[in-house]
């Protein structure tokens, strides 16, 4: 356990960093790993070229939309603090640990609100998020299409895509206003379980 | 379709029939495939009174010389019978997806057995060990180590040594003594066997057997990680198996009185030797097969042949030198797949992957044949309805149990836990196969007296895994699966919600690296990349693998630089936004195809908002009956069918969902990895239009080229060392896509996508962030996405 230890004392804030995210010192310690050797320059950023450079992303249809995730809208890189706060939301909701009510709410709850500290966000707020690009607070018919677009197979064609889309939003749309709100976003995924799905085991 | 079938059936029979009848008459006596000596055909021919030959004088002009061919016809004869038995059973789909093939052939098996035995009146034909072991288990196990998938196997690896080793030692304890208890209780009646032999009769009972599980799991599709444990179990239990049969073959020669402390410790022993030993065989003959296929540039006719000879040398090796020979053709295989593939040439490859799926299909059909001839005969039938329903009870009870138990421990350890329907199926799916029934055939009558009714008892142990459980498996599982999950219908956020989850799983992982053993994969990748790739491959395989990346890129490159010209030609590049115009290529290449469909389209429909279908077709790629079809419902049916049904068929499959089907009897290329790529290129070339998008839009533009310069040239290239392990996936596992030893195929696999490159309707929707805007402030954002773009992009500067 020395290396961990080691490995710790180089982290700025570590235990805050802990206490906010719930990962144990492991935990950290590897993702600090991954972070160093995705940060080739070693600059102590990670900027979106160094994500581009994981092939595996650009495998995925949404992949680029994910890392630019991780970049909060006006920044161009990430410290290794928000790097583990914005995995922090895809651990699983540890239902051993015990409730400690003078703690701040941990991350990855199911429904924290908007108003939260910026980089603070829900699980379902970051799939909004990827969605909504320009960050109006609503996914347009437009914002759905490009997403639509990306997951779905070159055949299909436009006009197939217009009519999923429009499906899609008279579904989801109680306000009528031809976008879907986080809330009726928020309400159109109550049946699915989310948790079980995003939830990646980190080693324990 | 039953004509036919009655018709095949009686055709192979009356064929037999007819060679043995023919055999018969011409020989006196059995025959157990001895071969007479060639200088004797004159006195047998004399001897068959059938009035043949003659050993008068005159010329006879043509004579009947059935013993000259007898061995090579009767073994031709065999693949033959095998393979039309295999024709029959396939003749019905419907059939084999309820019974799998392995009990059918069982039966045919039995018939013919049956047939056989009255014709001659004893079992001529019985499966030997000697062929079984020799000619007939190998290629069965090449095939299974060769198309291994080797990431996933490695990665659960400790799982399944875990049950390979201590699972097969329980079932083979607790089976022997569960068996001794009984007997000894006076269950059995009165039988001349004694504890040692039980534990024996226990060890080679209780390994699951390879040949069995894939032909029953073929049929039934689990998931990846639950059939890689069982098959990797059903592998690598014959280093345990192996060590296990001779340590108490040998106590049981011994007698029981010579044990003592010593010769156990010699057992464990023997055992580490064994299967390391095994193991270690493989992998030198492994690194024999990649050496010599690097040097075989100028002869690449004979490469198919050295990946044969040399996988069954190293099972002959291993079998001399008493290790276990399946370990080490295991290994061979699992090892050199990666370099063969990269060094042979494509022909090469496709011949190997053909030949070992021919050989091994053919090898597993014999085998389950000659299960069944090998039944029919009386000669080895004890029944000891003790012992028999005995052994059938434990092997399966403490299969349950110690699947679960080591399941249990192992969740605790494990990332992802082996859920209870997993554990299920792993325990019901420990098929028992031709294996044991090789093994229980090899046993000495002298020291065992009960041969006989262990021989019995494996056939039907046999036939009660692979006919009943293997008929039943399917069943249970839909019954199972059924249970747990919830049918309800999704709605259609739901489902596309569901799948950018999926995906944005997969995404996480990626970016938060391997989870679990990362530093020792790290370790090995750089080791395998710096010293084995360098040893092993060719050199233009390596250099082809290390800058086939930049290939693409340049290819997207020279693309890019066209359009610019073309724009500065025009006067000015507000046509790249405009679909239609976008690829002469494209429209002649698809148009031809489209001729014959495009009367009825054009004369039906428009496209809801009366968008020209021209341009609707430009965007429709090769499948077209598909989309045909699309078109019409959307005229006739409900929206909504539609739209949920589309969503069906053509999202993208996140890859957790992308499945390592093991298959034996096909070989097709994986839809999986053509939709990888295809959503590989999208990205690149979103990329790029991204980037064309900010270098070519509008005013501040040169600030936007100088800002990004300045952030493009520190970069290095992005083949570096930590996405190593997610580089070996486009390479290790896409062998026919990339994999190819050189730029040419390269080049064609981005060549044919230039067609399919349609500037869309995509290119007008494009999100607001990328778009050129006026404000610097928003250009900042942009300059993240464009500065996704790899390094070699850098040159490219109008």
């Amino acid at each position: 356990m020395g290396s961990t230890n080691s490995t710790l004392s180089k982290i700025p804030n570590v235990e805050e960093l802990m206490q906010e995210t719930g990962f144990t010192p492991a935990h950290i310690v590897r993702l600090y790993d991954r972070f160093e050797a995705l940060d080739k320059e070693k600059t102590g950023h990670l900027r979106p070229q160094d994500f581009g450079a994981i092939n595996r992303l650009a495998m995925n249809p949404i992949g680029d939309r994910i890392i630019g995730a991780f970049f909060s809208p006006g920044q161009e890189t990430v410290d290794f603090h928000s790097f583990v706060r914005i995995l922090a939301h895809f651990r699983p909701a540890d239902k051993k640990r015990p409730k400690d009510p003078s703690m701040p709410e941990p991350v990855n709850s199911r429904t924290s609100k908007l108003k939260y500290p910026p980089l603070v966000f829900s699980l379902i707020s970051v799939a909004f998020q990827l969605y909504d690009q320009d960050k109006d607070g609503k996914i347009s018919r437009a914002e759905l299409l490009q997403v639509l677009r990306s997951m779905l197979e070159m055949q299909v064609t436009e006009e197939q895509l217009e009519s999923i889309a429009d499906r899609t939003i008279q579904e989801a749309d109680l306000d009528k206003d031809d976008a879907i709100s986080f809330e009726e976003f928020r309400k159109s995924l109550e049946k699915v379980n989310i948790d079980h799905k995003m939830s990646i085991r980190f080693l324990r | 379709m039953a004509c036919r079938t009655c018709l095949w059936l009686l055709g192979t029979t009356f064929f037999t029939c007819t060679v043995r009848l023919v055999v018969e008459g011409t020989e006196v006596g059995a025959t157990q495939g001895s071969q007479p000596e060639p200088g004797v055909v004159g006195s047998n021919h004399s001897q068959a009174g059938g009035g043949h030959g003659s050993s008068i004088s005159g010329i006879q002009i043509v004579t009947f010389k059935w013993h000259h061919v007898e061995a090579p016809y009767l073994i031709a004869l065999w693949i033959l019978v095998a393979g039309v038995s295999k024709m029959v059973v396939e003749l019905n789909h419907s059939l084999t997806s309820v019974i799998p093939e392995s009990a059918l052939l069982i039966l045919i098996g039995w018939i013919l057995g049956g047939i056989i035995y009255g014709a001659d009146k004893m079992q001529t034909f019985t499966l030997t060990p000697t062929v079984f072991f020799f000619y007939l288990l190998p290629q069965v196990i090449l095939d299974a180590g060769y198309f291994m998938p080797n990431k996933l196997f490695f990665s659960n690896m400790g799982a399944i040594l875990v049950y390979a080793v201590i699972g097969t030692c329980w079932n083979a304890a607790t089976v022997g003594l569960g068996l001794w208890g009984c007997w000894l209780g006076g269950a059995m009646g009165d039988i001349d066997i004694g504890l040692l032999q039980f534990l024996l009769f226990g060890s080679l009972i209780a390994a699951v057997d390879p040949v069995a599980v894939i032909a029953v799991f073929e049929e039934v599709h689990v998931n990846e990680v639950l059939f890689i444990m069982v098959f990797g179990e059903s592998l690598l239990n014959d280093g345990v198996t192996v060590v296990l049969f001779n340590v108490f073959d040998a106590f049981v020669s011994l007698g029981g009185a010579e044990i003592d402390a010593v010769e156990i410790i010699k057992g464990i022993i023997s055992f580490f030797v064994v299967a390391f030993g095994g193991s270690l065989v493989g992998i030198i003959f492994a690194l024999l097969i990649s050496l010599l296929t690097r040097c075989t540039k100028n002869i690449q006719i004979i490469e198919p042949g050295f990946i044969f000879i040399l996988g069954y040398l190293s099972y002959l090796t291993a079998e001399m030198l008493s290790l276990s020979a399946i370990l080490s053709i295991v290994f061979c295989g699992i090892c050199c797949q990666k370099y063969i593939n990269a060094n042979m040439d494509e022909r090469s490859v496709t011949t190997v992957r053909y030949v070992m799926k021919v050989f091994a299909n053919g090898s597993e059909t014999i085998i389950f044949v000659f299960l069944g001839i090998s039944a029919i005969d009386p000669a080895v039938w004890v029944w000891n309805t003790g012992f028999i329903l005995l052994t059938l009870l434990f092997i399966f009870v403490f299969r349950f149990i110690g699947v679960f138990l080591l399941t249990w421990i192992l969740n605790k350890y494990r990332l992802v836990p082996l859920e209870f329907i997993d554990q299920v199926v792993m325990s019901y799916g420990g098929l028992r196969g031709a294996v044991a029934y090789g093994l229980v055939a090899m046993l000495d009558e002298n020291k065992f007296k009960e041969k006989n009714l262990m021989v019995s008892t494996t056939l039907i142990v046999v036939y009660f895994t692979v006919m009943l459980q293997g008929i039943t498996m399917k069943p249970l599982v839909t019954w199972l699966k059924v249970k747990r999950a919830a049918v309800t219908e999704l709605t259609l956020a739901e489902k596309i919600q569901n799948r950018t989850f999926d995906h944005m799983l997969v995404a996480i992982e990626d970016i938060s690296g391997q989870i679990g053993h990362n530093y020792m994969r790290d370790k090995w990748h750089n080791f395998e990349e710096r010293w084995l790739c360098w040893f092993l491959m060719k050199p233009s395989a390596r250099k082809s693998r290390d800058y086939i990346f930049n290939i693409f890129h340049q290819l997207n490159l020279k693309d890019a630089m066209s359009y610019v010209k073309e724009g500065e030609r025009r006067g000015s590049l507000a046509f790249v936004r405009n679909e239609t115009k976008a690829d002469v290529d494209f429209n002649k290449k698809f148009r031809a195809s489209f001729s014959e469909i495009m009367p009825d389209i054009m004369a039906d429909n428009m496209g809801p908002d009366h968008v020209p279908l021209s341009s609707i077709l430009q965007d429709i790629v090769p499948s077209v009956c598909l989309v045909m079809h699309e078109q019409d419902l959307t005229m006739r049916e409900s929206e909504d069918f539609n739209a949920h049904h589309l969503l069906q068929q053509h999202l993208y499959r996140g890859r957790k969902q992308h499945r390592h089907r093991y298959s034996r009897s096909h070989l097709e290329t994986n839809r999986d990895e053509n939709e990888v790529q295809e959503i590989f290129q999208r990205t690149m070339r979103s990329r790029l239009e991204s980037f064309k998008s900010a270098k070519m839009g509008v005013a501040p533009a040169k600030k936007i080229q100088t800002k990004h310069q300045k952030k493009d040239k520190p970069q290095k290239m992005p083949n570096g060392n930590s996405s190593d392990k997610s580089k070996n996936h486009p390479y290790g596992d896409k062998d026919l896509e990339f994999s190819e030893g050189d730029c040419g195929s390269g080049d064609e696999a981005a060549g044919d996508l230039f067609p399919m490159r349609a500037y869309r309707v995509e290119a007008g929707i494009v999100n607001p962030a990328f778009m050129a805007e006026m404000d610097p402030m928003d250009n900042m954002q942009q300059i993240p996405h464009v500065a996704l773009l790899p390094q070699t992009l850098n040159s490219f500067d109008t």
